[in-house]
């Protein structure tokens, strides 16, 4: 599995984001915004979280018109891989990856700490979880309260698209929903960190099948 | 047109007569204006230390592992296998307070590149926050935007916040003070220094573009508030944590070349103090052409641009040969890049702006003449004896301490920063001393920040020294092996001499206790004149502590289990003048607990030894031990039961640990203890549904309710 992992000015987890796709055995490889082709070979791309441009004018606005995005979105086009995860999620939405956007959490304030999720959802990110688990993940965000209008709302839940739900209340967001995917399931973003529970220092290692599920699918395909 | 030089101008730039006839003598004539705001900048308190020095030399500063002490951006420490730790605490009180939530976030920027300047990648950050009674009307806003400050730019900067203070007493009702810490990882042979050297060399400008914010921010600092405070907004600097993070990125990739000969922060008094203080360090003289400097305003003066406080800038001397390569660095980080000057032999500090000389001053004198002043001080009278006893319930007294802000859970200000980020956290905050693993290997760093004011306002040279041994019996409770501080002093005016005499006495305290317990101070900061209207702070004299955990596993971070033994280490407590439950009560009476460093080292000492030991381990310190088994227990969601009167349960005797153990886990620790001559006792157990205090006794899930609250309730 080749996994490339993009950097945005204002990234922050980006090496968070290599350090957990190496630990699944992928071979990494960074990706800088301004390029305007991924690495020949590439199976999954990572957006990582951060604040990418500063958030200046919106979360991921900027960095959903980088250079990079039109070949990702190519990749996504093509049936490939990408996974957003925090300010990724934030970006995939407004490069029109996913439906619906993130907004300042419902108690304004950013909220850092260990939420408990239910994995609702199915694809090919979350082959590594039986539907209906509950585990446990760092949230660290200011806008992470999803939002979209009620037709979108049905389709992700009539289609099995809502890979995450809070198992408590976290930002707002509606229907408590955490991740959600793509319709063709290969495309995941999400607020909470996986890839800052892929070791037993982190005390838990519940992000890391993420990870690894993207080599699985990858192998089948 | 330069305004005229007039004694109400000098007055205005914080020079006193005797400094001001220093200047002239110096110069051998009448300054020009941006002369005169160069000796401003160069003469404060802030930048000159000219009221502590004499007292900061006496601290020991040295030992085997200490690669770099105070003087240069940040301490650096030795931690093996090649790697160093790179740390620094530093106040951001006064903009603070006139502006809460810049005031606080340009304080993280400011320490963060103090740390990266020399080469290190930050990798933990602390905060020490004091503000004023949880009452008054300006509290609740200071900490929203205090919090929101730090949050707002250590989050986007990317640095987990892992461990830090929050306290509030009345004291601080007109001086906020915000203590930021940052550590960062360096390799220990390519740490870079301020000193230049070589002549003809440029002098490159890097980072965020110079603009009139800031202007006069280090004399403001230096001075004590009063009703015009609102007119000194404009003296407070604006953060851009996005342009300090891409400035992070390109620092340290253009040090990876090799150009790099040294580099500087511009931090307080800008490009002034750095430039004067590469100059100095090289035994150079300076040229500096205002002409090239990036400004984003229009129509600035050398003035200006001299005093200018614009975050997110860097001043370094290049390389002639590989100017290319470091601009093509900054070109790919869409950063400012601009040789502004060059390094040159005379001992000469030389200025032009619009082809005219705005300053030529003789850089060596100008960077150690400096005044030094041996102010008058009294030493603090020794405290009356402490009064008769507090009649209240143990029960009640546990709930007077955390029913309160001061001692109730801080979760609505931690979770605000991300303590995650960078994925190496391995013990958050709220759990004691912060620990991070040194990413890429098995070793990790624990931090803490402490002080207990009203010990040092009763007896500045034992506070001085409970505030050192507090911060080393936490990383001990890790596991931690202390190895060096940071200071950061926060006084009144040291123009009175019962100020003074506290902070000569914080120091001498703080100086014993370094010394005893191995752990050399090794960077810090000194924030004077935080009054209002003639009203001190306590004296807050914050230690910022390091240690290391050669490996991980050796890591103390366990919850009690039920049926666990309750071990007290260091012998029974009884003191209870100037402790937490006295000052919830109203009372600031007595002395404080004295500190017995020996003791203190031994029992430091005998816990990391004994780690296979212990199952859980926490240190005592305000509240003693009904506090701290509180905390232990509601942190395990256990009942606990401590035997003991009011005095036992709630004294602050120093140089003691609560240990939760197996029986089988509390007899070896016993005897190991005998061995070691270091005093143990049971003194209960954890389990259950209740809280035990003596006597006395309550629903665990009610104090925990109480506990878990009272911060958010008080001022969410």
């Amino acid at each position: 599995m080749k996994a490339a992992v993009v950097t945005f000015p204002g990234s922050n987890c980006d090496r968070d984001m290599r350090v957990a796709f190496a630990a699944a055995g992928a071979e990494v490889v960074q990706v800088w915004h301004k390029d305007d082709a991924l690495p020949a070979g590439t199976d999954v791309v990572g957006v990582p979280g951060g604040f990418s441009y500063g958030d200046y004018l919106r979360c991921g606005a900027i960095a959903a018109n980088a250079p990079v995005m039109g070949a990702v979105r190519a990749h996504a086009g093509r049936g490939g891989m990408v996974l957003g995860i925090c300010n990724g999620f934030q970006v995939l939405c407004e490069a029109g990856l996913l439906p619906g956007a993130l907004v300042r959490n419902a108690g304004i304030a950013f909220v850092c700490r260990r939420v408990a999720l239910d994995v609702t959802g199915d694809g090919p990110f979350l082959a590594g979880y039986a539907r209906g688990t509950r585990i446990e993940l760092p949230v660290a965000h200011h806008d992470g309260n999803y939002v979209a209008d009620d037709e979108t709302l049905r389709a992700l839940d009539g289609e099995g698209r809502v890979a995450f739900r809070y198992g408590e209340a976290v930002n707002g967001s509606l229907g408590g929903i955490a991740g959600i995917t793509s319709a063709n399931g290969r495309v995941l973003g999400m607020m909470p960190h996986p890839e800052r529970a892929v070791d037993t220092v982190h005390g838990g290692a519940e992000g890391l099948p993420i990870f690894r599920a993207a080599a699985v699918a990858l192998a089948r395909a | 047109m330069d305004p005229k030089i007039t004694p109400e101008l000098v007055e205005a730039h914080g020079l006193s007569p005797s400094e001001w006839d220093r200047v002239l003598d110096i110069c051998g004539r009448e300054p020009t204006w941006t002369e005169l705001g160069i000796f401003s900048a160069m003469w404060n308190e802030h930048c000159s230390y000219k009221s502590s020095k004499r007292w900061l030399r006496t601290l020991p500063t040295k030992g085997p592992q200490v690669i770099c002490g105070p003087g240069e951006n940040a301490g650096v420490v030795d931690i093996g296998d090649g790697d160093a730790v790179v740390f620094k605490m530093e106040s951001h009180n006064h903009p603070s307070y006139i502006e809460p939530f810049q005031g606080a976030a340009t304080g993280m920027g400011g320490i963060l590149r103090d740390v990266f300047t020399m080469g290190a990648r930050p990798v933990a950050a602390m905060n020490a926050l004091s503000f004023g009674g949880v009452d008054h009307p300006r509290t609740r806003t200071l900490v929203h935007g205090v919090v929101a400050g730090i949050g707002g730019y250590g989050n986007a900067f990317g640095v987990p916040t892992v461990g830090g203070e929050v306290r509030f007493d009345p004291a601080y009702d007109g001086n906020c003070l915000v203590n930021a810490f940052a550590a960062g990882i360096a390799k220990a042979d390519a740490i870079f220094y301020s000193a230049a050297s070589g002549v003809g060399r440029p002098v490159v400008y890097l980072g965020a573009k110079t603009g009139r914010d800031g202007v006069g921010g280090a004399t403001m600092a230096s001075a004590e508030f009063d009703d015009t405070i609102e007119e000194k907004r404009p003296t407070v600097q604006v953060g851009d944590p996005f342009t300090e993070k891409k400035l992070l990125e390109a620092c340290l990739e253009l040090m990876d070349t090799g150009a790099v000969i040294s580099i500087q922060d511009m931090g307080a008094a800008g490009l002034t103090c750095s430039a004067v203080e590469m100059g100095d360090k090289g035994g150079l003289g300076i040229r500096l052409d205002l002409d090239a400097v990036p400004v984003r305003e229009e129509g600035m003066t050398a003035y200006e641009m001299m005093l200018s406080e614009s975050q997110e800038r860097m001043l370094m001397v290049l390389d002639p040969a590989r100017e290319a390569e470091a601009r093509a660095v900054f070109d790919k980080w869409d950063l400012d890049f601009a040789v502004v000057g060059e390094t040159i032999a005379e001992d000469r500090f030389l200025v032009l702006h619009g082809g005219e000389v705005q300053a030529d001053l003789p850089l060596s004198t100008l960077a150690s003449s400096a005044p030094e002043y041996d102010r008058p001080w009294e030493a603090t009278p020794p405290a009356e004896p402490t009064g008769e006893l507090p009649r209240i319930g143990a029960i009640d007294a546990l709930k007077a301490l955390i029913g309160h802000p001061n001692h109730a859970r801080k979760q609505w200000v931690w979770e605000q920063y991300d303590h995650t980020v960078l994925a190496d956290t391995a013990v958050p905050p709220g759990r004691g001393a912060g620990v991070v693993r040194v990413h890429g290997s098995g070793k990790a760093l624990a931090f803490t920040a402490d002080v207990t004011p009203r010990y040092v306002l009763a007896d500045p040279v034992e506070g001085g020294r409970q505030a050192v041994a507090e911060a080393f019996r936490n990383l001990c409770a890790k596991g931690a092996t202390p190895l060096a501080a940071t200071d950061n002093l926060n006084f009144g005016n040291p123009e009175k001499p019962r100020i003074m005499g506290q902070l000569v006495g914080a120091i001498q305290g703080i100086g014993d206790a370094c010394e005893a317990l191995g752990t050399p101070i090794v960077s810090g900061n000194v924030s004077l004149y935080n009054e209002t209207d003639g009203q001190p702070i306590l004296p807050t004299p914050t230690i910022g502590m390091v240690g290391l955990l050669d490996d991980l596993g050796d890591l103390i971070d366990g919850d009690p289990r039920e049926g666990d033994l309750a071990l007290l280490l260091g012998g029974a407590g009884g003191h209870l003048g100037r402790s937490a439950l006295l000052a919830a009560l109203g009372r600031d009476e007595g002395p404080p607990p004295p500190v017995d460093l020996r003791a203190e080292r031994a029992a430091g000492e005998f816990v990391r030894e004994s780690r296979a030991l212990v199952g859980a381990c926490t240190d005592l310190s305000d509240g003693g031990l009904a506090l701290a088994a509180f905390e232990m227990a509601a942190g395990a969601g256990l009942g606990v039961r401590i035997e003991g009167d009011l005095p036992t349960l709630f004294g602050e005797d120093q140089g003691r640990y609560l240990v939760a153990a197996s029986f089988d886990q509390a007899e070896a620790l016993m005897v190991a203890a005998g061995r070691a001559g270091v005093a143990v006792e049971a003194v209960g157990g954890f389990g259950g549904a209740e809280v035990r205090l003596g006597g006395d006794a309550a629903p665990l899930a009610d104090l925990e309710a109480l506990w878990r609250g009272a911060f958010a309730k008080a001022l969410g």
